[in-house]
C-alpha cells in the first residue's frame, strides 16, 4: 500500500517542480478534454501554448502577452503578501474597478485641459481608490469581525453597479451620440497610458507591475514586516507574541492588496482599454488570485505564472476563433492549472512511501 | 512463567528513520501493577500503542491470557480485555459525565442505568463522580477518573495508565493510587507508565525498562533507590544542577491585583493575582496547567493586556505594553507551546531567531532584516546550549521537543533578560537537556537576572526555586520560601484533593 509520509522540512525542489508539473498535468487532461469535444488535442494545445509565442501572427500576440500579464502580475503580487498572512482578499476585481473609476474621473475632471501633472495625480487617484476599496472589509473585520472574505466579494458587485452608474450617467461622453460610456483616454494626451515601446505592449502597467514583483520580493524576503507578515500566516500565536498586532497587518495587507489592484485598473482604463463602460472589467481580480497561487505566492513566481496565465488567455481566445472551442471549455482548462497546481502541491509538504498493506 | 496475563516477546517497530522498539519483551502477571519506565522517545508510548491496537508492531508476538494476542484495532483490543488511559483526555466539556462515558461505548445502557452504574462503579473504587455534572467544571483529577471509569465499566483484565499523575496534586494522587492498589487486589493487571521514581517505587511491583527502544533492565522498583533507577532510565550517571550562592537585589518585577477575564466558556481566569520578585531570584509557580498558567505568561510577556498599574517594571507601569516593548525594557518570555507559539514551526532557526530577537539584538538596520547577524545569533544559541541540528537552516518543526525548547530557552537567555518568565521549561524533554536548561536558568539568576518559572513539576520547582507559589483556578497563593517546605504543604498550596471525597476506598 502507499502511504503518505510528512517531510520534516518542505521540500524546495518540489516547490519549484509542482508548477510545472501542473502544467503538463493540464495539457494531459485539458487534451482529453478537448478529444473529447471532437477537436484535435495536440492542435489544441499546440494553439493555446505555441501559436501566440512562436506561431504565424506571434508578433501581434506576444504584444499581448505583456498587456494581459500586467495588470495580473500587479493585482497578484498584492494579494500574495495578504495571502501569505492568511488574509483572503477575493475582492481585487471590485478594488480594481474602484481604482479605474477614480483615476478616470479625476482625468474627466480635467478634460481638456493639457498638464504632464495630470498622469501623476490619475496614479494616485487610482491607488487611492482602490486603497479605500479594500479598507472596508479592513475596518469591518478589525472593529466588528466580520470575514473578509465575504465583505470583500460582495463588494465587487457594489464597485460593478457603481461602475454601470458611471458608464450611464456622471462619466457619459457627452459627445458620445448617447452610446453608454466615458470619452476614451486614448485620444487625451495628458490621460493616456500608452505604450512605451511599439509592439511590445509595455506600458506603464507593466512598468509597475515588474516594480511591484521587486519592491514585493524585498518585503517579504528581507524587511521585518515581510517577515511578521509570514509569521502571522504561518502561527498567529507565535505572530502576537512577536509582537505583531493583528489589527494593523489586517488594514497594511487589504490596504496594499487594494492598492495595487486600483493601481491595476487605472493603467487599464487609461491605456489598453481606454474608456469606461460597464463591462470594462474582465475578471482580472479574480483570475490573479489564481496567478497568486500558481506562482507559490512569490513575487518572482507570481511573474512567471502571470506570464503564464496571459498565454492561456490569448491561446484561449485563438483556440475559440479558430477551432470552435467553447468558451467553458477555456475556463475548465484554467481551473484545471489551479486545481493540478494545488494537487501537486501535496508533494512539497508530503512524500509516498510503500509500505506494507495493513489488516 | 506461567500464569502470565501479557506476555510479550521480540516486539519490533520501526518508524523512518527511528527505530521506536527493537525486540522488546516483557511479562505482566495478574494482579500486577507493573511499571514502563523510560525517558521520553525511550518508546514508551509506541509499545503501549501496539498492546491496545493502535500501531501494528513490524515483528513479534503478544500472549494474552495464554492465546495469542494481535488486535488489529482498539475495539479488538477493548473486547479482549485491555483498556487504557491516556495521558490526554478525550473528554467532550460541554458534555454531561454520563454523556461522556456513553460515547466511548459500543452499546451504552439507557442513561438512567448508565448513571447508575458510573455512580455504583466510582463508590466502589473510592472514585467519587457525579454523573450528571458537566464536564467543562471538573478539576483534571476528576477529568481523569471520568476517563478511569469509562475503562473500569468495560470490566478489564489490564488497564494501561499512561503518565497517569502529571495532571494531579500530591493528595490527588494518593487517592489514585489507593484505586490502582484496590483494582490490583481484584486481579487487574496494571501497565503503569510513568518517569516519576518515587512513584514507581511506592505503588509498582515490577518494571521493565526502557532505553532507546530497548529493554535495558528489568528489577523490583522497592529495592533499588530513585537514584539507581534514574541511572538505569537515563544510561549513565547525570548531572546534578548546581546553584551558587544568590544575593537578592533590589524589586525588578511588581505584579498586583492582576485579574483577567476567560478567553473560553470553559477557560481559566486570572484573579488578583499579586507577587513581587527581586533581581537574582527564582520564582517557582506550580500548579497543574489550565489553571490560569498560559494567561499569566501572556500577561506578563505582553500578549495579552492588563488593567491600568497591574504589572510594573522598575518601578514602572508596563500594563499597556506590547511584547516588544517589553523585550526593550528587558522583560522576556518564553511560552509552553513551542510550535506555533514559542517558535514557528516552518521557518528556519534563523528565523526563529529574528522572531524575538529583533528588539534586544541587532539583526535588523532600518526595518530590513541582517540575515547574516540573525544567522550568527542562531549559531550561538546552537552552540552555547548544544542544540542538536544540523544547523540554523533547519526548519525548527525538524527539531525534537527537547532540542527546540533548548534553542527557545537559549533564545532568550542569550539576549540577557533582566527578568525572564518560562512556562513549562522541560515538559517532554529528556533527563540531559531537562537538567541543561534548569542549570541555564540557575546561571541565569546568578547573573542577577530575576526569573519565573511556571512549571507542573514539583521536583524541579523545588530544585531551582528560591520561593514557590501555587497557581490554582486563577488564584496564586501567597509565596513562600522553599527551603523547609514539605510535599505535604505543598500539596496544600495546590488545593489539595480539590475538595474530592474520599468514600469506601480504604
Amino acid at each position: 500500500m502507499i502511504t503518505l509520509v510528512k517531510r520534516p522540512t518542505p521540500s524546495r525542489g518540489w516547490a519549484f517542480a509542482t508548477p510545472v508539473l501542473a502544467v503538463i498535468a493540464t495539457m494531459i487532461a485539458g487534451g482529453a478534454l478537448f478529444a473529447a469535444l471532437g477537436k484535435d488535442p495536440i492542435a489544441a494545445i499546440k494553439v493555446i501554448f505555441w501559436d501566440p509565442l512562436l506561431g504565424p501572427n506571434a508578433a501581434y500576440f506576444r504584444g499581448q502577452l505583456l498587456v494581459k500579464a500586467g495588470p495580473l502580475i500587479l493585482i497578484a503580487s498584492g494579494l500574495a503578501v495578504g495571502f501569505r498572512a492568511g488574509i483572503w482578499n477575493i475582492g481585487a476585481e471590485g478594488q480594481y474597478i474602484m481604482g479605474a473609476l477614480a483615476g478616470a474621473s479625476v482625468a474627466l475632471a480635467a478634460y481638456p485641459a493639457e498638464s504632464h501633472l495630470l498622469f501623476p495625480a490619475m496614479v494616485i487617484a487610482g491607488a487611492l481608490g482602490g486603497w479605500l476599496w479594500g479598507m472596508i472589509p479592513a475596518v469591518l473585520k478589525v472593529f466588528f469581525g466580520t470575514s473578509e472574505i465575504l465583505v470583500s466579494l460582495m463588494l465587487v458587485y457594489v464597485a460593478q453597479n457603481f461602475l454601470a452608474y458611471a458608464a450611464f450617467g456622471p462619466l457619459k461622453n457627452p459627445e458620445g451620440f448617447g452610446f453608454p460610456g466615458s470619452r476614451n483616454l486614448q485620444q487625451y494626451a495628458s490621460a493616456h497610458n500608452p505604450e512605451l515601446i511599439a509592439g511590445t505592449g509595455m506600458h506603464w502597467g507593466v512598468v509597475a507591475a515588474f516594480l511591484a514583483v521587486i519592491a514585493i520580493y524585498v518585503l517579504m524576503q528581507r524587511h521585518i514586516l515581510g517577515f511578521r507578515i509570514r509569521v502571522a500566516g504561518e502561527a498567529p500565536r507565535a505572530a502576537r507574541f512577536a509582537g505583531v498586532l493583528p489589527a494593523r497587518l489586517v488594514m497594511f495587507c487589504l490596504g496594499l492588496s487594494g492598492a495595487l489592484a486600483g493601481l491595476a485598473g487605472l493603467f487599464e482604463v487609461a491605456g489598453p482599454n481606454g474608456q469606461i463602460t460597464d463591462s470594462f472589467n474582465a475578471g482580472y481580480g479574480f483570475t490573479a488570485i489564481i496567478v497568486a497561487f500558481l506562482g507559490r505566492l512569490n513575487a518572482l513566481g507570481i511573474l512567471l505564472a502571470g506570464l503564464l496565465m496571459a498565454l492561456t488567455y490569448i491561446g484561449g481566445d485563438m483556440a475559440q476563433l479558430m477551432l470552435g472551442l467553447p468558451t467553458a471549455a477555456i475556463q475548465v482548462f484554467q481551473g484545471m492549472l489551479l486545481f493540478f497546481l494545488l494537487g501537486f502541491d501535496l508533494l512539497t509538504h508530503y512524500r509516498f512511501r510503500l509500505g506494507r498493506a495493513r489488516a | 512463567m506461567t500464569g502470565a496475563l501479557l506476555k510479550i516477546e521480540g516486539l519490533t517497530k520501526a518508524y523512518p528513520g527511528v527505530v521506536a522498539n527493537d525486540g522488546v519483551g516483557f511479562e505482566v502477571a495478574p494482579g500486577e501493577v507493573h511499571a514502563l519506565l523510560g525517558e521520553n522517545g525511550a518508546g514508551k508510548s509506541t509499545l503501549v500503542k501496539m498492546i491496545y491496537g493502535l500501531v501494528k508492531p513490524d515483528a513479534g508476538a503478544m500472549t494474552f491470557e495464554g492465546a495469542p494476542y494481535a488486535p488489529a484495532e482498539p475495539r479488538a483490543a477493548r473486547a479482549a480485555g485491555v483498556a487504557m488511559v491516556f495521558q490526554h483526555f478525550s473528554l467532550f466539556e460541554a458534555l454531561t459525565v454520563a454523556e461522556n462515558v456513553a460515547l466511548g461505548m459500543e452499546n451504552p445502557p439507557p442513561m438512567r442505568a448508565l448513571a447508575a452504574r458510573i455512580r455504583e462503579i466510582s463508590n466502589a473504587y473510592g472514585l467519587p463522580l457525579d454523573p450528571a455534572r458537566i464536564v467543562g467544571d471538573l478539576s483534571a483529577g476528576e477529568r481523569q477518573r471520568v476517563e478511569i471509569i469509562r475503562c473500569l465499566l468495560q470490566d478489564p483484565k489490564l488497564l494501561i495508565m499512561d503518565e497517569p499523575t502529571s495532571v494531579l496534586t500530591p493528595q490527588e494522587v494518593e487517592i489514585l493510587f489507593r484505586t490502582l492498589r484496590k483494582l490490583a487486589a481484584e486481579g487487574t493487571a496494571i501497565l503503569y507508565i510513568s518517569h516519576k521514581l518515587e512513584e514507581i517505587r511506592s505503588l509498582c511491583d515490577g518494571a521493565t525498562i526502557l532505553r532507546g527502544g530497548k529493554v535495558v533492565g528489568s528489577c523490583l522498583p522497592r529495592e533499588k533507590s530513585a537514584r539507581e533507577l534514574a541511572e538505569m532510565m537515563v544510561g549513565g550517571e547525570f548531572a546534578a544542577t548546581t546553584r551558587a550562592q544568590r544575593k537578592h537585589g533590589a524589586t525588578i518585577l511588581e505584579v498586583a491585583n492582576l485579574s483577567l477575564a476567560p478567553m473560553s466558556q470553559f477557560g481559566p481566569a486570572l484573579k488578583a493575582v499579586t507577587f513581587s520578585l527581586s533581581a537574582g531570584e527564582v520564582l517557582g509557580i506550580g500548579g497543574v496547567a489550565g489553571n490560569g498558567q498560559e494567561e499569566l505568561l501572556a500577561t506578563l510577556s505582553g500578549e495579552r493586556p492588563s488593567g491600568i498599574g497591574t504589572v510594573s517594571l522598575h518601578g514602572q507601569d508596563i500594563s499597556d505594553l506590547g511584547p516588544n516593548d517589553r523585550r526593550r525594557l528587558g522583560l522576556l518570555a518564553a511560552p509552553e507551546e513551542r510550535l506555533g507559539h514559542a517558535a514557528v514551526p516552518n521557518l528556519s532557526l534563523t528565523e526563529n531567531a529574528i522572531l524575538t530577537g529583533t528588539v534586544r539584538r541587532p539583526l535588523t538596520r532600518n526595518g530590513f532584516l541582517n540575515i547574516g547577524a540573525a544567522k550568527r545569533f542562531a549559531e550561538e544559541i546552537i552552540l552555547g546550549f548544544d542544540v542538536r541540528t544540523p544547523g540554523p537552516q533547519v526548519a525548527a518543526r525538524a527539531l525534537s521537543g527537547g532540542n527546540l525548547q533548548k534553542f527557545v530557552i537559549g533564545r532568550e537567555v542569550l539576549q540577557a533578560p533582566e527578568v525572564l518568565v518560562v512556562n513549562q521549561p522541560t515538559w517532554g524533554v529528556d533527563a540531559a537537556a531537562a537538567a541543561a536548561i534548569r542549570q541555564s536558568l540557575l546561571d541565569l539568576a546568578a547573573k542577577g537576572a530575576a526569573v519565573i518559572v511556571i512549571s507542573q513539576d514539583l521536583d524541579e520547582l523545588m530544585e531551582i526555586s528560591d520561593r514557590f507559589c501555587a497557581l490554582n483556578e486563577g488564584r496564586l497563593s501567597a509565596p513562600r520560601r522553599t527551603e523547609g517546605l514539605s510535599m505535604e504543604e505543598i500539596g496544600l498550596m495546590l488545593g489539595g484533593a480539590h475538595g474530592m471525597q474520599e468514600v469506601a476506598a480504604r
